[in-house]
């Protein structure tokens, strides 16, 4: 039942609680209980909105860093990670397997505050060993949709 | 000069719903729930695969009846969803669309006065293909209701001692009704015991929810009766691609190719080789398509109730089929005023048959949001005029 309503909320999270229950078959009360419940435990982290900056006018600039650290004697990696996504400029930070250890995606107003975070915040790091910063130019999809590309009803209207 | 024509050819009424699509082709910024096709695009990795092909300069026929590797793919589809097995090499064809089996099924099987059972509502090209093949078409008026099943005894009544074949439009498009085993047993066994054939159109197979599609092919005694029908358009939204298939007892199959191969040749080659990577890797893209289309399946009908609707719940293809006939207009009438006064095109009932009068088809394959629109519109509609009383 959970799985049902993540992934119908997965993509849309506008949709009213009246509205999934309807779509998916269940009661009112039951998706709002279910969904209360799954913010409790954090499966349901926030409800953002995907936004493309680039159309907004409004001039951004994400980076993708690739950071290589030492981990820390019983905490793994999980205590450089923090240190790290605590900074409210950062993104995203997974732990990566191969080559490097974390990726931490920047979004700053300008190349230059994204530089200053690395040079003067995160390169500077005790267990930071090495970072390489790319910026990226363009983005075509994120979270599964295509960002510029709306999509034309090209059908017939009528067809038997 | 000459009449050029053929008499046979100008009796035949053009379709209804051309009718009413010229109506809507005027209408600036209508919406529509009236369209007979998925609104997803064809998977990617399906489109790809066409593109290799193409890139790979596969531009040649391929045989007659179609590509061996898609051949092969059919018959382990139909085994693996119906457990029949079917002969790739002398069972099954490809065909442009299931539109073509239809066609090339009637005048394999058909001769002058042999009358054709065609449940009504159904698709709009049975009866003129019927005609074009010299068939008689008997029409079975279907019940709302009977959850506009065949029921035994309706198909009793209409066999004669002429009749030759049953077509079997399920699921059906546009009432969106489904036929289930204990359905297809009674059926087949008048079929078996009045010695018909049956031509059996699956196009909708794969969109069935909450109960399984069964194909009467798969009943005992029945494979060596029925034409198969099925098809790539609906199930994994492929309908430009024109292609579907056949599967039919050899020596009806043996007819149904050699019209095949002086009317048609072969099926477009890209779309054939597309077509083998849908059903080879294509299941789960079924499943994501099918979840969709039931979430809006249950909206639209919750909708339609709480706007006033009485509306029988389809379990299968992609339309609802609710009653208009406590509003006090006929199909075409409601459909044509909501056109015009609120710019939502839905398909009246009377385009399927006579018997759809009083009912309205409208169609699912639409995004959440241009349902939700359209049935703000509708739910106006309903109530200026004062029909939800």
């Amino acid at each position: 039942m959970r799985q049902k309503i993540l992934k119908a909320i997965d993509k849309n999270s506008k949709l009213t609680s009246k509205e999934l229950a309807s779509m998916l078959g269940m009661t009112e009360e039951i998706v709002e209980a279910e969904l209360r419940a799954m913010e409790k435990e954090s499966i349901i982290c926030g409800y953002p909105t995907l936004i493309n900056w680039d159309k907004a006018d409004n001039e951004r600039v994400t980076a993708l860093i690739e950071v290589k650290v030492t981990p820390q004697r019983g905490e793994g990696f999980d205590k450089i990670a923090e240190r790290i996504y605590k900074f409210e400029e950062v993104e995203s930070v997974y732990l990566m397997s191969g080559g490097f250890d974390l990726t931490v995606i920047i979004d700053g107003k300008s190349m230059r505050e994204v530089a200053n975070f690395v040079s003067s915040k995160l390169a500077p790091m005790d267990s930071v060993l090495s970072t390489a910063t790319h910026f990226v130019l363009k983005k075509y999809k994120e979270h599964g949709i295509e960002l510029d590309n709306k999509k034309v009803d090209e059908r017939m209207l009528v067809t038997p | 000069m000459r009449n050029p024509l053929s008499n046979k050819v100008v009796d035949i009424q053009p379709s209804g719903i051309r009718k009413f699509f010229d109506i809507v082709s005027e209408m600036k910024d209508a919406i529509s729930l009236g369209v007979g096709e998925p609104d997803f695009d064809t998977p990617w990795h399906i489109r790809e695969e066409g593109i290799y092909s193409l890139e790979k300069g596969r531009t040649f026929y391929t045989s007659n009846a179609g590509l061996k590797e898609l051949k092969i793919e059919i018959c382990n589809y139909i085994n693996r969803k119906c457990r029949v097995k079917y002969d790739f090499n002398k069972e099954v064809m490809v065909t442009v669309g299931g539109s073509e089996a239809i066609d090339i099924g009637l005048r394999a099987m058909l001769d002058p006065g042999d009358e054709v059972l065609i449940p009504q509502p159904c698709y709009v090209s049975y009866v003129p293909c019927v005609k074009l093949a010299d068939g008689v078409p008997v029409i079975i008026e279907l019940k709302e209701e009977n959850n506009f099943k065949l029921t035994k005894q309706e198909l009793l009544d209409a066999i004669t001692d002429k009749t030759k074949v049953l077509i079997l439009p399920f699921p059906n498009n546009p009432t969106g009704a489904i036929m289930e085993y204990e359905d297809l047993v009674d059926i087949a066994e008048v079929v078996r015991e009045h010695d018909l054939y049956v031509m059996s159109d699956e196009i909708y197979s794969e969109l069935t929810y909450g109960r399984q599609h069964m194909s009467i092919t798969s009943l005992p005694g029945m494979k060596e009766r029925t034409i198969l029908i099925n098809g790539f358009s609906k199930s994994y939204a492929m309908t430009g691609w024109r292609l579907g298939y056949a599967c039919a007892p050899e020596i009806i199959m043996e007819q149904m190719i050699k019209i095949h191969q002086f009317a048609i040749m072969c099926a477009p080659t890209t779309s054939q080789y597309a077509a083998v990577e849908a059903l080879r890797n294509g299941d789960n893209d079924v499943l994501l398509m099918k979840e969709a289309y039931d979430a809006r399946r249950r909206f639209l009908i919750d909708e339609l109730r709480r706007i006033g609707f009485d509306c029988f719940e389809p379990y299968g293809a992609f339309y609802v089929f609710p009653s208009i006939k406590k509003f006090g207009m006929t199909s075409e009438e409601f459909a044509e005023t909501l056109l015009r006064e609120e710019k939502v095109a839905v398909v009246p009932g009377t385009a399927f048959g006579e018997c759809g009068e009083g009912f309205l088809r409208i169609s699912y394959a639409y995004s959440i949001e241009n349902l939700k629109v359209a049935l703000e519109r509708i739910e106006n509609f309903v109530n200026n005029h004062k029909l939800n009383k």
